[in-house]
């Protein structure tokens, strides 16, 4: 059965789109087909970051509005052809997505494929919200400090009220994700504990991704960071945490720090 | 802290707050939205910070918003850094988590049944007439307000930084308290605040408030409980 899975997270630039584009491709590679759709309609990234930018011709509100089918709008991946990305409009607002028509997409969207990946909007808002609305599961990405972590509680609070899911009283499935992590920062404690993000917002934790030139690098050619950089630190850190979406009961590896550390986080992990 | 919503005229109900009584402002929006929007905005053109940080009450008689356009209603005066801590004048029993609570809706007979399914995840009391005790499973996040005036309030997880809880009778947090917890407004100077880990950013009961800067250092982190001895609020440790 398909899987609809929105990556939030309240705060802005913490790294939404890059996990979206990473964890879509981690999974494609896994042999899943996967749909990454972009829900931040006036300031859409995805497109760039997955280097599909100059091959949108529909987007998201096309086919909202009728004035696209949804296959004219889907543009497959250049290197893997189960990977799909659903552009957002540069053009129109977000009041251009209507509650029905994000409705119809999805339920379209559900016919074809096993992943359908949503990149909110940054906000807790009506991008955000019709972004999580029909969510199965959440990646909820943060960074360690303290605003960041935040908003991210306050995003747990609406996918546990404002979703589909929540209002039918079903359980919404829930993932951390800690991005942009520096190790040597964290030694020098200007950054939240591990330990204490995952004790403030007590949701299962999915990953830790380092901060990274090779991110940067990735997003600049076009590629996420899973195909462009495999085996680099953040590469391996999503690819984990894609084989984790998927069930496997993998330990989480903390980004630089020696082994004896990593069975003591995933004892961690919230229930 | 109940409000009669008389037709046309903000109802201001009173707030006892350390000996000194404050106001909940009562917003009533009328239709059409945005006429009423470009009023607020031309009145806090003149008086910017007026609502910042004053307890807020959305009477929506007069303008019935659904409750569909009220989350987005909210975060348009969200960004007007007016916070609105309940609502009333609603039809519906309860807004659901992400909105605060509905509040001034009739307590006696005339109460439509309470509604099965839809409420589940509501932290709202239903319509019992007794105080009671509400138990919340999940942890309080930042934004939510557990507003329960006719009883205990008793959370099993944490109460997150940015959260708020509003008790008739006593809290018990089992988790860790880092928001406001704000106890015995129902008259109940014999309430407690009792939880497992105390960080928190404010306490109160029946009216004594501490803030995060009047607490003893010592306290931070501990398991302790607050109640009033003296007219003073007292925490101390558990253990
Ligand atoms: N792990 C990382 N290391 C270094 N830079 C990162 C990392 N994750 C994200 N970034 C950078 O941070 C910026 C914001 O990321 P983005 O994914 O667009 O965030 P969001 O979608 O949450 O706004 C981008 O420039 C991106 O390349
Ligand atoms: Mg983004």
């Amino acid at each position: 059965m398909a899987k609809v899975l929105v990556v939030t997270s309240g705060k802005g630039g913490v790294g939404k789109t890059t996990s979206t584009a990473a964890l879509g491709a981690a999974l494609a590679q896994m042999g899943q087909n996967v749909a990454v759709v972009d829900f931040d309609v006036g300031l859409r990234n995805l497109d760039l970051v997955m280097g599909a930018e100059r091959r949108v011709v529909y987007d998201v509100v096309n086919v909202i509005q009728g004035e696209a089918k949804l296959a004219q709008a889907l543009i497959r991946d250049k290197r893997l052809d189960n990977l799909a990305l659903l552009p957002a409009s540069q053009t129109r607002d977000k009041d251009a997505l209507t509650e029905d028509g994000v409705a119809r997409v999805i339920d379209e969207l559900r016919q074809k494929f096993d992943w359908i990946i949503c990149d909110s909007p940054a906000g807790i808002e009506r991008g955000a919200t019709l972004a999580m609305r029909h969510a199965d599961v959440a990646v909820v990405v943060t960074n360690p400090e303290v605003s960041s972590v935040r908003d991210s509680d306050r995003i747990i609070g609406l996918l546990d009220s404002k979703t589909l899911r929540a209002e039918r009283g079903e359980r919404m499935e829930k993932h951390l994700l800690i991005t942009r992590y520096d190790r040597i920062r964290a030694e020098r404690g200007d950054m939240l504990k591990t330990d204490d993000v995952l004790e403030i917002l007590s949701i299962p934790l999915l990953g830790i991704v380092p901060e990274s030139q090779d991110v940067l690098r990735a997003s600049n050619i076009g590629q996420p960071v899973t195909v462009s950089g495999p085996d680099s630190p953040a590469g391996r850190a999503y690819a984990e945490a894609a084989r984790r979406l998927k069930g496997e009961a993998l330990p989480v590896s903390v980004p630089g720090e020696r082994a004896g550390f990593f069975g003591k986080l995933f004892g961690r992990r919230a229930a | 802290m109940s409000a009669s919503p008389k037709p046309d005229q903000p109802s201001r109900p009173m707030l006892r707050f350390r000996g000194r009584s404050f106001l909940a402002l009562a917003l009533a929006p009328a239709q059409p939205l945005e006429a009423w929007l470009a009023d607020l905005d031309a009145w806090l053109e003149r008086s910017p910070g007026f609502f910042t940080g004053r307890p807020v009450i959305l009477d929506l008689s007069a303008a019935k918003i659904p409750v569909a356009d009220l989350g987005s209603f909210i975060a348009d005066l969200a960004g007007r850094s007016i916070r609105i801590m309940a609502v009333e004048g609603i039809e519906e029993g309860s807004l659901g988590l992400g909105l605060p609570p509905a509040i001034g809706r009739g307590r006696d007979a005339t109460l439509p049944e309470a509604k099965p399914a839809a409420d589940e995840g509501s932290k709202q009391p239903k319509s019992a007439p007794e105080p009671v005790s509400l138990i919340i499973d999940e942890p309080v996040r930042s934004g939510q307000t557990v507003f329960h005036p006719r009883g205990d309030v008793i959370v099993m997880g944490s109460v997150s930084s940015g959260s708020e809880i509003v008790a008739g009778g006593s809290i018990h947090v089992y988790g860790a308290l880092r928001g406001r917890a704000i106890a015995g407004v129902a008259n109940q100077p014999g309430a407690r605040i009792i939880c497992r880990k105390f960080e928190a950013e404010l306490l109160a009961i029946d009216g004594l408030y501490k803030a995060a800067d009047d607490m003893d250092p010592a306290l931070h982190g501990r398991a302790v409980s607050a109640r009033i001895v003296d007219d003073a609020l007292v925490v101390s440790a558990l253990d």
